[in-house]
Protein backbone atom coordinates (compact mmCIF):
# COMPACT_ATOMS: atom_id res chain seq x y z
CA UNK A 1 0.00 0.00 0.00
CA UNK A 2 0.97 3.10 -0.83
CA UNK A 3 2.52 5.97 2.29
CA UNK A 4 -0.36 8.02 1.33
CA UNK A 5 -2.81 5.93 1.25
CA UNK A 6 -1.67 4.89 4.73
CA UNK A 7 -1.27 8.79 5.66
CA UNK A 8 -5.37 9.03 4.75
CA UNK A 9 -6.47 5.76 6.74
CA UNK A 10 -5.15 7.55 9.58
CA UNK A 11 -6.39 10.58 8.65
CA UNK A 12 -3.44 12.37 7.83
CA UNK A 13 -4.40 13.63 4.68
CA UNK A 14 -7.96 15.84 4.41
CA UNK A 15 -10.38 15.05 1.06
CA UNK A 16 -12.07 18.22 1.99
CA UNK A 17 -9.81 21.35 2.41
CA UNK A 18 -11.30 24.70 3.41
CA UNK A 19 -14.76 23.99 2.26
CA UNK A 20 -13.11 22.61 -1.22
CA UNK A 21 -12.57 18.95 -2.43
CA UNK A 22 -9.14 17.99 -3.25
CA UNK A 23 -9.48 18.37 -7.42
CA UNK A 24 -10.81 22.21 -6.30
CA UNK A 25 -14.44 21.30 -6.84
CA UNK A 26 -17.67 22.53 -4.93
CA UNK A 27 -19.56 19.88 -3.21
CA UNK A 28 -22.23 20.20 -6.24
CA UNK A 29 -20.40 20.48 -9.11
CA UNK A 30 -19.85 17.02 -11.48
CA UNK A 31 -16.44 16.43 -12.74
CA UNK A 32 -16.09 17.77 -16.55
CA UNK A 33 -18.12 15.39 -18.76
CA UNK A 34 -17.35 14.94 -22.84
CA UNK A 35 -19.84 12.86 -24.51
CA UNK A 36 -19.94 12.23 -28.44
CA UNK A 37 -22.64 10.08 -29.84
CA UNK A 38 -22.14 7.74 -33.29
CA UNK A 39 -18.96 6.91 -32.30
CA UNK A 40 -19.28 3.24 -33.46
CA UNK A 41 -19.48 2.15 -37.19
CA UNK A 42 -20.87 -1.08 -37.53
CA UNK A 43 -23.28 -0.60 -33.62
CA UNK A 44 -26.45 0.66 -34.65
CA UNK A 45 -26.14 3.55 -31.85
CA UNK A 46 -23.08 4.25 -30.13
CA UNK A 47 -21.52 6.71 -27.66
CA UNK A 48 -18.29 7.76 -26.19
CA UNK A 49 -18.73 9.52 -22.93
CA UNK A 50 -15.64 10.77 -20.31
CA UNK A 51 -16.96 11.62 -16.90
CA UNK A 52 -13.39 12.82 -15.04
CA UNK A 53 -11.38 10.20 -15.58
CA UNK A 54 -14.04 7.61 -16.36
CA UNK A 55 -13.55 6.81 -20.12
CA UNK A 56 -16.38 4.62 -21.51
CA UNK A 57 -17.77 3.42 -24.71
CA UNK A 58 -21.37 2.44 -25.07
CA UNK A 59 -22.74 0.29 -28.38
CA UNK A 60 -26.81 -0.80 -29.14
CA UNK A 61 -27.71 -3.67 -31.28
CA UNK A 62 -31.54 -3.83 -31.80
CA UNK A 63 -34.13 -4.46 -32.28
CA UNK A 64 -32.61 -7.52 -33.98
CA UNK A 65 -33.67 -11.49 -33.53
CA UNK A 66 -33.29 -12.84 -30.14
CA UNK A 67 -30.87 -15.78 -30.28
CA UNK A 68 -31.13 -18.36 -28.39
CA UNK A 69 -34.88 -17.94 -29.37
CA UNK A 70 -36.07 -19.43 -26.42
CA UNK A 71 -35.37 -16.16 -24.85
CA UNK A 72 -38.19 -14.56 -27.08
CA UNK A 73 -40.79 -13.08 -25.81
CA UNK A 74 -43.67 -12.81 -27.43
CA UNK A 75 -45.26 -9.33 -26.25
CA UNK A 76 -42.41 -7.16 -25.91
CA UNK A 77 -38.74 -6.58 -26.48
CA UNK A 78 -36.09 -8.50 -23.87
CA UNK A 79 -33.53 -5.94 -23.20
CA UNK A 80 -29.65 -7.04 -22.39
CA UNK A 81 -26.98 -4.95 -20.62
CA UNK A 82 -23.54 -5.86 -20.07
CA UNK A 83 -21.27 -3.80 -18.01
CA UNK A 84 -17.86 -4.95 -18.66
CA UNK A 85 -14.61 -3.30 -17.30
CA UNK A 86 -11.36 -3.94 -19.54
CA UNK A 87 -8.81 -5.50 -17.70
CA UNK A 88 -6.60 -2.32 -17.79
CA UNK A 89 -9.30 -0.24 -16.61
CA UNK A 90 -8.10 -0.06 -13.45
CA UNK A 91 -5.42 0.01 -10.55
CA UNK A 92 -4.34 -3.72 -10.54
CA UNK A 93 -5.37 -5.68 -13.79
CA UNK A 94 -8.98 -6.73 -13.80
CA UNK A 95 -9.43 -10.31 -14.51
CA UNK A 96 -11.17 -10.50 -17.59
CA UNK A 97 -14.61 -11.48 -17.85
CA UNK A 98 -17.78 -10.53 -16.00
CA UNK A 99 -17.20 -10.81 -12.02
CA UNK A 100 -20.20 -10.28 -9.06
CA UNK A 101 -19.73 -6.89 -8.87
CA UNK A 102 -20.19 -6.32 -13.08
CA UNK A 103 -22.93 -8.76 -12.83
CA UNK A 104 -24.69 -7.00 -9.87
CA UNK A 105 -24.43 -3.44 -11.82
CA UNK A 106 -25.21 -4.99 -15.30
CA UNK A 107 -28.61 -6.33 -13.74
CA UNK A 108 -29.49 -2.75 -11.70
CA UNK A 109 -28.27 -0.72 -14.99
CA UNK A 110 -30.39 -3.31 -17.24
CA UNK A 111 -33.59 -2.62 -15.12
CA UNK A 112 -32.93 1.16 -15.43
CA UNK A 113 -33.18 1.68 -18.95
CA UNK A 114 -36.17 -1.02 -18.93
CA UNK A 115 -37.91 1.21 -17.68
CA UNK A 116 -38.11 3.72 -20.30
CA UNK A 117 -37.16 1.41 -23.02
CA UNK A 118 -40.91 1.08 -25.71
CA UNK A 119 -40.73 -2.38 -25.46
CA UNK A 120 -44.44 -3.54 -25.77
CA UNK A 121 -43.45 -2.07 -29.45
CA UNK A 122 -41.23 -4.75 -30.45
CA UNK A 123 -42.61 -8.16 -29.68
CA UNK A 124 -40.19 -11.22 -29.76
CA UNK A 125 -36.90 -8.68 -30.95
CA UNK A 126 -33.86 -7.97 -28.46
CA UNK A 127 -32.25 -4.99 -27.98
CA UNK A 128 -28.15 -5.49 -26.76
CA UNK A 129 -26.45 -2.67 -25.24
CA UNK A 130 -23.10 -3.29 -24.30
CA UNK A 131 -20.45 -1.11 -22.36
CA UNK A 132 -17.30 -0.94 -22.38
CA UNK A 133 -15.33 0.99 -19.16
CA UNK A 134 -11.71 1.41 -20.52
CA UNK A 135 -10.68 3.36 -17.64
CA UNK A 136 -12.95 3.49 -14.22
CA UNK A 137 -12.23 6.22 -11.83
CA UNK A 138 -15.52 5.63 -9.19
CA UNK A 139 -18.99 6.18 -10.74
CA UNK A 140 -18.45 4.08 -13.75
CA UNK A 141 -21.58 2.50 -13.71
CA UNK A 142 -23.23 6.45 -13.47
CA UNK A 143 -20.85 7.09 -16.68
CA UNK A 144 -21.89 3.57 -18.15
CA UNK A 145 -25.83 4.53 -17.81
CA UNK A 146 -25.27 8.31 -19.24
CA UNK A 147 -23.33 6.44 -22.26
CA UNK A 148 -25.82 3.85 -23.12
CA UNK A 149 -29.22 6.38 -22.76
CA UNK A 150 -27.37 8.57 -25.53
CA UNK A 151 -26.37 5.40 -27.45
CA UNK A 152 -29.87 4.18 -27.41
CA UNK A 153 -31.04 7.64 -28.46
CA UNK A 154 -28.55 7.03 -31.60
CA UNK A 155 -29.75 3.85 -31.95
CA UNK A 156 -33.33 5.19 -32.63
CA UNK A 157 -34.79 3.04 -30.26
CA UNK A 158 -37.77 4.48 -28.84
CA UNK A 159 -38.01 5.84 -24.98
CA UNK A 160 -40.23 7.44 -22.69
CA UNK A 161 -37.53 9.81 -21.44
CA UNK A 162 -33.45 10.14 -21.22
CA UNK A 163 -31.31 8.34 -18.19
CA UNK A 164 -29.47 10.47 -16.60
CA UNK A 165 -27.16 9.20 -13.70
CA UNK A 166 -24.95 10.33 -11.14
CA UNK A 167 -23.82 9.44 -7.89
CA UNK A 168 -23.76 11.95 -4.65
CA UNK A 169 -20.74 10.42 -1.54
CA UNK A 170 -20.34 11.46 2.12
CA UNK A 171 -17.22 12.31 2.48
CA UNK A 172 -15.80 13.64 6.21
CA UNK A 173 -19.71 14.63 6.61
CA UNK A 174 -20.04 16.79 3.49
CA UNK A 175 -22.24 15.19 0.73
CA UNK A 176 -20.90 15.82 -2.18
CA UNK A 177 -21.63 15.39 -5.95
CA UNK A 178 -20.45 12.91 -9.00
CA UNK A 179 -17.38 11.65 -5.99
CA UNK A 180 -13.35 10.68 -7.53
CA UNK A 181 -11.85 7.25 -6.60
CA UNK A 182 -10.34 8.75 -3.48
CA UNK A 183 -13.99 10.26 -2.24
CA UNK A 184 -15.45 6.88 -2.93
CA UNK A 185 -12.92 4.55 -1.33
CA UNK A 186 -12.34 6.57 2.07
CA UNK A 187 -15.43 8.41 2.25
CA UNK A 188 -18.59 7.04 4.60
CA UNK A 189 -21.40 6.42 2.01
CA UNK A 190 -21.84 5.92 -1.94
CA UNK A 191 -25.18 6.69 -3.57
CA UNK A 192 -25.53 6.16 -7.40
CA UNK A 193 -28.87 7.48 -8.78
CA UNK A 194 -30.17 7.33 -12.11
CA UNK A 195 -33.27 9.44 -12.87
CA UNK A 196 -35.94 9.15 -15.57
CA UNK A 197 -35.87 12.54 -16.96
CA UNK A 198 -38.64 13.71 -19.53
CA UNK A 199 -38.91 17.36 -21.24
CA UNK A 200 -35.90 18.72 -19.19
CA UNK A 201 -38.22 17.61 -16.24
CA UNK A 202 -36.80 14.97 -13.11
CA UNK A 203 -40.19 12.64 -13.25
CA UNK A 204 -38.81 9.36 -10.73
CA UNK A 205 -35.98 7.26 -9.51
CA UNK A 206 -34.96 4.57 -12.02
CA UNK A 207 -31.68 3.18 -10.34
CA UNK A 208 -30.99 3.42 -6.78
CA UNK A 209 -28.31 1.68 -4.25
CA UNK A 210 -26.50 2.91 -1.91
CA UNK A 211 -23.98 1.36 0.77
CA UNK A 212 -22.59 3.27 3.60
CA UNK A 213 -23.76 4.94 6.53
CA UNK A 214 -26.24 8.31 6.46
CA UNK A 215 -29.00 9.39 8.03
CA UNK A 216 -32.53 9.47 6.40
CA UNK A 217 -32.11 13.57 6.08
CA UNK A 218 -28.53 13.00 4.66
CA UNK A 219 -30.39 11.05 2.16
CA UNK A 220 -33.32 13.12 1.33
CA UNK A 221 -30.48 16.19 0.61
CA UNK A 222 -28.21 13.53 -1.41
CA UNK A 223 -31.80 13.19 -3.58
CA UNK A 224 -31.68 16.53 -4.14
CA UNK A 225 -28.09 16.83 -5.23
CA UNK A 226 -28.28 14.05 -7.56
CA UNK A 227 -31.20 15.52 -8.87
CA UNK A 228 -29.59 18.73 -9.78
CA UNK A 229 -26.79 16.82 -11.30
CA UNK A 230 -28.46 14.63 -13.38
CA UNK A 231 -30.02 17.60 -15.01
CA UNK A 232 -26.66 19.10 -16.19
CA UNK A 233 -26.12 15.99 -17.12
CA UNK A 234 -28.92 15.80 -19.43
CA UNK A 235 -28.29 18.97 -21.06
CA UNK A 236 -25.49 17.69 -21.99
CA UNK A 237 -26.39 14.49 -23.79
CA UNK A 238 -29.07 15.95 -25.70
CA UNK A 239 -26.48 18.59 -27.02
CA UNK A 240 -24.19 15.24 -28.07
CA UNK A 241 -27.02 14.05 -29.99
CA UNK A 242 -28.10 17.05 -31.56
CA UNK A 243 -24.66 17.97 -32.51
CA UNK A 244 -24.53 14.32 -34.19
CA UNK A 245 -27.43 14.85 -36.26
CA UNK A 246 -26.50 18.94 -37.14
CA UNK A 247 -23.50 17.21 -38.82
CA UNK A 248 -25.15 14.33 -40.72
CA UNK A 249 -27.31 17.34 -42.11
CA UNK A 250 -24.79 19.19 -43.35
CA UNK A 251 -22.95 16.26 -45.20
CA UNK A 252 -25.79 15.19 -46.75
CA UNK A 253 -26.37 18.57 -48.67
CA UNK A 254 -22.63 18.44 -49.67
CA UNK B 1 -48.34 -23.95 -19.32
CA UNK B 2 -51.06 -24.40 -17.17
CA UNK B 3 -48.72 -23.06 -14.82
CA UNK B 4 -48.94 -19.87 -16.12
CA UNK B 5 -52.72 -20.00 -16.20
CA UNK B 6 -52.88 -20.13 -12.40
CA UNK B 7 -49.82 -17.98 -12.57
CA UNK B 8 -52.48 -15.20 -14.48
CA UNK B 9 -55.51 -15.99 -12.31
CA UNK B 10 -53.41 -15.70 -9.10
CA UNK B 11 -51.88 -12.33 -10.33
CA UNK B 12 -55.07 -11.39 -10.75
CA UNK B 13 -56.83 -11.80 -7.38
CA UNK B 14 -53.49 -10.40 -5.86
CA UNK B 15 -54.03 -7.24 -7.72
CA UNK B 16 -57.79 -6.99 -7.17
CA UNK B 17 -57.61 -7.34 -4.06
CA UNK B 18 -55.03 -4.88 -3.10
CA UNK B 19 -57.16 -2.17 -5.26
CA UNK B 20 -59.69 -2.78 -2.35
CA UNK B 21 -57.27 -2.04 0.30
CA UNK B 22 -56.50 -5.77 1.55
CA UNK B 23 -53.75 -8.36 1.00
CA UNK B 24 -54.50 -12.05 -0.05
CA UNK B 25 -53.08 -13.81 3.45
CA UNK B 26 -55.08 -10.93 5.10
CA UNK B 27 -52.14 -8.70 6.52
CA UNK B 28 -52.06 -5.35 6.67
CA UNK B 29 -49.76 -3.45 4.21
CA UNK B 30 -47.06 -2.95 6.55
CA UNK B 31 -47.34 -6.01 8.55
CA UNK B 32 -44.49 -9.35 7.76
CA UNK B 33 -45.90 -12.23 8.19
CA UNK B 34 -45.28 -14.51 11.53
CA UNK B 35 -41.75 -14.72 12.18
CA UNK B 36 -39.27 -17.41 13.76
CA UNK B 37 -35.40 -17.44 14.40
CA UNK B 38 -33.44 -20.70 15.68
CA UNK B 39 -29.70 -20.41 15.96
CA UNK B 40 -27.04 -23.25 16.01
CA UNK B 41 -28.83 -25.98 14.43
CA UNK B 42 -25.82 -27.03 12.50
CA UNK B 43 -23.03 -27.97 14.82
CA UNK B 44 -20.11 -28.28 12.09
CA UNK B 45 -20.21 -24.64 11.44
CA UNK B 46 -19.17 -22.09 14.13
CA UNK B 47 -22.56 -20.27 13.34
CA UNK B 48 -26.00 -20.64 12.10
CA UNK B 49 -29.44 -20.05 11.88
CA UNK B 50 -32.65 -20.79 10.64
CA UNK B 51 -35.07 -17.78 10.13
CA UNK B 52 -38.60 -18.46 8.67
CA UNK B 53 -40.87 -15.73 7.46
CA UNK B 54 -43.94 -17.53 6.93
CA UNK B 55 -43.46 -20.37 4.28
CA UNK B 56 -40.05 -18.88 3.30
CA UNK B 57 -37.02 -20.54 4.93
CA UNK B 58 -33.18 -19.65 4.74
CA UNK B 59 -30.66 -21.65 6.63
CA UNK B 60 -27.65 -19.56 6.86
CA UNK B 61 -23.86 -21.18 8.30
CA UNK B 62 -20.75 -19.02 8.98
CA UNK B 63 -17.34 -20.78 8.69
CA UNK B 64 -14.16 -19.53 9.67
CA UNK B 65 -10.79 -19.61 8.83
CA UNK B 66 -7.74 -17.78 8.94
CA UNK B 67 -6.31 -16.37 5.56
CA UNK B 68 -4.69 -13.28 3.61
CA UNK B 69 -6.40 -9.68 4.50
CA UNK B 70 -7.04 -7.69 0.83
CA UNK B 71 -3.91 -5.61 0.31
CA UNK B 72 -5.67 -2.16 0.90
CA UNK B 73 -6.98 -3.45 4.91
CA UNK B 74 -3.74 -5.40 5.97
CA UNK B 75 -5.07 -5.12 9.63
CA UNK B 76 -8.66 -6.26 8.92
CA UNK B 77 -10.60 -9.27 9.08
CA UNK B 78 -12.59 -10.51 5.58
CA UNK B 79 -16.53 -10.91 5.02
CA UNK B 80 -17.11 -13.15 2.02
CA UNK B 81 -21.20 -13.63 1.26
CA UNK B 82 -22.46 -16.00 -0.96
CA UNK B 83 -26.19 -17.38 -1.93
CA UNK B 84 -26.86 -19.95 -2.82
CA UNK B 85 -31.02 -20.76 -4.47
CA UNK B 86 -30.60 -24.31 -4.50
CA UNK B 87 -33.60 -26.12 -7.03
CA UNK B 88 -34.76 -27.87 -3.70
CA UNK B 89 -36.63 -24.23 -2.87
CA UNK B 90 -38.62 -23.65 -5.80
CA UNK B 91 -39.87 -25.21 -8.83
CA UNK B 92 -38.12 -22.02 -10.37
CA UNK B 93 -34.65 -22.45 -9.42
CA UNK B 94 -32.05 -24.31 -11.47
CA UNK B 95 -29.21 -26.39 -10.54
CA UNK B 96 -25.56 -24.25 -11.74
CA UNK B 97 -23.94 -21.39 -11.14
CA UNK B 98 -25.06 -18.42 -9.40
CA UNK B 99 -26.94 -16.09 -11.24
CA UNK B 100 -27.61 -12.31 -11.31
CA UNK B 101 -30.85 -12.82 -8.46
CA UNK B 102 -28.46 -14.62 -6.23
CA UNK B 103 -25.60 -12.63 -6.63
CA UNK B 104 -27.54 -9.86 -5.93
CA UNK B 105 -29.17 -11.71 -2.95
CA UNK B 106 -25.70 -12.25 -1.29
CA UNK B 107 -24.25 -8.39 -2.42
CA UNK B 108 -27.19 -6.78 -0.69
CA UNK B 109 -27.05 -8.98 2.60
CA UNK B 110 -23.28 -8.45 2.62
CA UNK B 111 -23.59 -4.51 2.03
CA UNK B 112 -25.41 -4.12 5.09
CA UNK B 113 -23.32 -6.41 6.93
CA UNK B 114 -20.03 -4.75 5.91
CA UNK B 115 -21.27 -0.85 6.01
CA UNK B 116 -23.41 -0.87 9.88
CA UNK B 117 -19.87 -2.80 10.89
CA UNK B 118 -21.52 -5.05 12.39
CA UNK B 119 -18.83 -7.45 12.82
CA UNK B 120 -15.57 -5.49 14.20
CA UNK B 121 -12.95 -6.45 12.05
CA UNK B 122 -10.37 -5.45 13.62
CA UNK B 123 -10.63 -7.47 16.33
CA UNK B 124 -10.68 -10.46 13.61
CA UNK B 125 -6.52 -9.70 12.59
CA UNK B 126 -4.04 -12.55 14.02
CA UNK B 127 -0.92 -11.10 11.81
CA UNK B 128 -1.07 -7.74 10.54
CA UNK B 129 -1.12 -8.27 6.55
CA UNK B 130 -0.28 -12.09 6.47
CA UNK B 131 -2.91 -13.13 8.64
CA UNK B 132 -6.55 -12.60 9.39
CA UNK B 133 -9.95 -14.49 10.18
CA UNK B 134 -12.05 -14.88 7.07
CA UNK B 135 -15.90 -15.26 7.68
CA UNK B 136 -17.70 -17.09 5.07
CA UNK B 137 -21.74 -16.61 4.85
CA UNK B 138 -23.07 -18.96 3.13
CA UNK B 139 -26.66 -18.00 2.51
CA UNK B 140 -28.75 -21.75 1.70
CA UNK B 141 -32.47 -20.64 0.68
CA UNK B 142 -34.84 -23.64 0.68
CA UNK B 143 -37.98 -22.77 0.70
CA UNK B 144 -38.77 -19.83 -1.27
CA UNK B 145 -42.19 -18.16 -0.79
CA UNK B 146 -41.48 -14.73 -0.94
CA UNK B 147 -39.17 -12.27 0.43
CA UNK B 148 -35.69 -14.09 0.81
CA UNK B 149 -34.09 -11.26 0.72
CA UNK B 150 -35.19 -10.09 4.36
CA UNK B 151 -35.11 -13.73 5.55
CA UNK B 152 -31.21 -14.03 4.50
CA UNK B 153 -30.66 -10.78 6.14
CA UNK B 154 -31.91 -11.97 9.09
CA UNK B 155 -30.38 -14.99 8.98
CA UNK B 156 -27.21 -13.70 8.23
CA UNK B 157 -26.86 -11.46 11.35
CA UNK B 158 -28.71 -14.26 13.76
CA UNK B 159 -26.16 -17.31 12.51
CA UNK B 160 -23.27 -13.87 13.06
CA UNK B 161 -24.13 -13.56 17.02
CA UNK B 162 -23.97 -17.14 17.32
CA UNK B 163 -20.66 -18.11 16.15
CA UNK B 164 -17.62 -18.92 17.90
CA UNK B 165 -14.19 -17.87 16.46
CA UNK B 166 -12.42 -21.31 15.92
CA UNK B 167 -8.96 -20.03 17.78
CA UNK B 168 -8.32 -23.71 19.23
CA UNK B 169 -8.82 -25.53 16.09
CA UNK B 170 -6.03 -23.23 14.16
CA UNK B 171 -3.54 -23.89 17.22
CA UNK B 172 -4.61 -19.73 18.13
CA UNK B 173 -5.60 -19.77 21.44
CA UNK B 174 -9.17 -20.44 23.14
CA UNK B 175 -12.21 -20.22 21.04
CA UNK B 176 -14.40 -16.60 21.25
CA UNK B 177 -17.43 -15.40 20.31
CA UNK B 178 -17.25 -13.11 17.14
CA UNK B 179 -17.57 -9.67 18.24
CA UNK B 180 -20.54 -8.53 16.63
CA UNK B 181 -21.59 -4.52 17.55
CA UNK B 182 -24.60 -3.81 15.49
CA UNK B 183 -27.78 -5.46 14.15
CA UNK B 184 -28.51 -4.48 10.60
CA UNK B 185 -32.22 -5.43 9.89
CA UNK B 186 -32.77 -5.29 5.93
CA UNK B 187 -36.77 -4.09 5.05
CA UNK B 188 -38.26 -5.34 1.31
CA UNK B 189 -41.01 -3.39 0.39
CA UNK B 190 -43.17 -4.08 -2.89
CA UNK B 191 -44.85 -1.33 -4.94
CA UNK B 192 -47.51 -2.91 -6.46
CA UNK B 193 -50.94 -1.06 -7.90
CA UNK B 194 -49.04 1.86 -6.46
CA UNK B 195 -49.42 0.70 -2.92
CA UNK B 196 -46.18 -0.03 -0.90
CA UNK B 197 -46.53 -3.33 0.99
CA UNK B 198 -43.81 -4.67 3.37
CA UNK B 199 -42.62 -8.11 3.15
CA UNK B 200 -43.91 -9.48 -0.18
CA UNK B 201 -45.28 -13.42 -0.37
CA UNK B 202 -44.44 -15.43 -3.75
CA UNK B 203 -47.81 -14.87 -5.26
CA UNK B 204 -47.52 -11.02 -4.40
CA UNK B 205 -43.75 -11.39 -5.86
CA UNK B 206 -45.92 -13.06 -8.98
CA UNK B 207 -48.10 -10.10 -9.89
CA UNK B 208 -45.38 -7.35 -9.20
CA UNK B 209 -41.19 -7.16 -9.37
CA UNK B 210 -40.76 -3.55 -7.74
CA UNK B 211 -38.75 -4.67 -5.12
CA UNK B 212 -36.85 -1.50 -2.79
CA UNK B 213 -34.94 -3.30 0.53
CA UNK B 214 -33.23 -0.60 2.79
CA UNK B 215 -31.39 -1.41 5.64
CA UNK B 216 -30.87 0.20 8.81
CA UNK B 217 -28.76 -0.19 11.79
CA UNK B 218 -29.24 0.36 15.64
CA UNK B 219 -29.52 4.17 15.19
CA UNK B 220 -32.01 4.23 12.63
CA UNK B 221 -28.84 5.43 10.22
CA UNK B 222 -29.58 3.92 6.88
CA UNK B 223 -27.00 1.49 5.66
CA UNK B 224 -27.66 0.05 2.44
CA UNK B 225 -30.23 0.42 -0.27
CA UNK B 226 -31.01 -1.84 -3.48
CA UNK B 227 -33.72 -0.82 -5.58
CA UNK B 228 -34.58 -3.74 -7.90
CA UNK B 229 -36.63 -4.05 -10.84
CA UNK B 230 -37.79 -2.14 -13.72
CA UNK B 231 -39.67 0.31 -12.47
CA UNK B 232 -39.33 4.31 -11.75
CA UNK B 233 -39.73 5.21 -8.44
CA UNK B 234 -41.70 8.31 -7.24
CA UNK B 235 -39.77 10.25 -4.58
CA UNK B 236 -42.54 10.05 -2.59
CA UNK B 237 -42.95 6.66 -2.44
CA UNK B 238 -38.92 6.40 -1.93
CA UNK B 239 -39.53 8.73 1.56
CA UNK B 240 -42.64 6.44 2.64
CA UNK B 241 -40.40 3.27 2.00
CA UNK B 242 -37.75 5.21 3.99
CA UNK B 243 -39.81 5.44 7.24
CA UNK B 244 -41.78 2.28 6.81
CA UNK B 245 -38.18 0.53 6.59
CA UNK B 246 -37.07 2.03 9.68
CA UNK B 247 -40.07 1.69 11.77
CA UNK B 248 -39.96 -2.04 10.52
CA UNK B 249 -36.54 -2.72 11.51
CA UNK B 250 -36.63 -1.68 14.98
CA UNK B 251 -39.83 -4.22 15.62
CA UNK B 252 -37.47 -7.01 14.16
CA UNK B 253 -34.46 -6.07 15.83
CA UNK B 254 -36.47 -6.50 19.31
CA UNK B 255 -36.42 -10.34 17.90
CA UNK B 256 -32.90 -10.20 17.17
CA UNK B 257 -31.97 -9.41 20.81
CA UNK B 258 -33.87 -11.88 22.01
CA UNK B 259 -32.48 -14.77 20.24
Amino acid sequence: MASEDVKRLKGEIKLIVDGKRLDGRAFDELRPIKIEAGVLKRADGSCYLEMGKNKVVAAVYGPREVHPRHLQDPIKAVVRYRYNMAPFSVEERKRPGPDRRSIEISKVSREALEAVIMKELFPRCGIDVFVEVLQADAGSRTACLNAASVALVDAGVPMRGMISSVAVAKVEGHLVLDPTKEEDFYGEADIPFAFFIRNDKIESIALLQMDGRVTKSELMEALQMAKKGALEIYRMQKEAIKSRYIIEEADENE
Amino acid sequence: MSEDIVLDIRKDYVLSKLREGERIDGRKFNEYRPIEIRTGLIEKAEGSALVKIGNTQVIVGIKMQPGEPFPDTPDKGVIITNAELVPLASPTFEPGPPDENSIELARVVDRGIRESEAIDLNKLCIEEGKKVWLVFIDIHAIDDDGNLMDASALAAISALLNTRVPAEKFGLGDDYPLPVRDLPVAVTSLIIEDKVIVDPCKDEENASKNFITITTDSNDNIVAIQKSGSYLLTEEKFYEVIDLSIEKAREIRKLLKEV
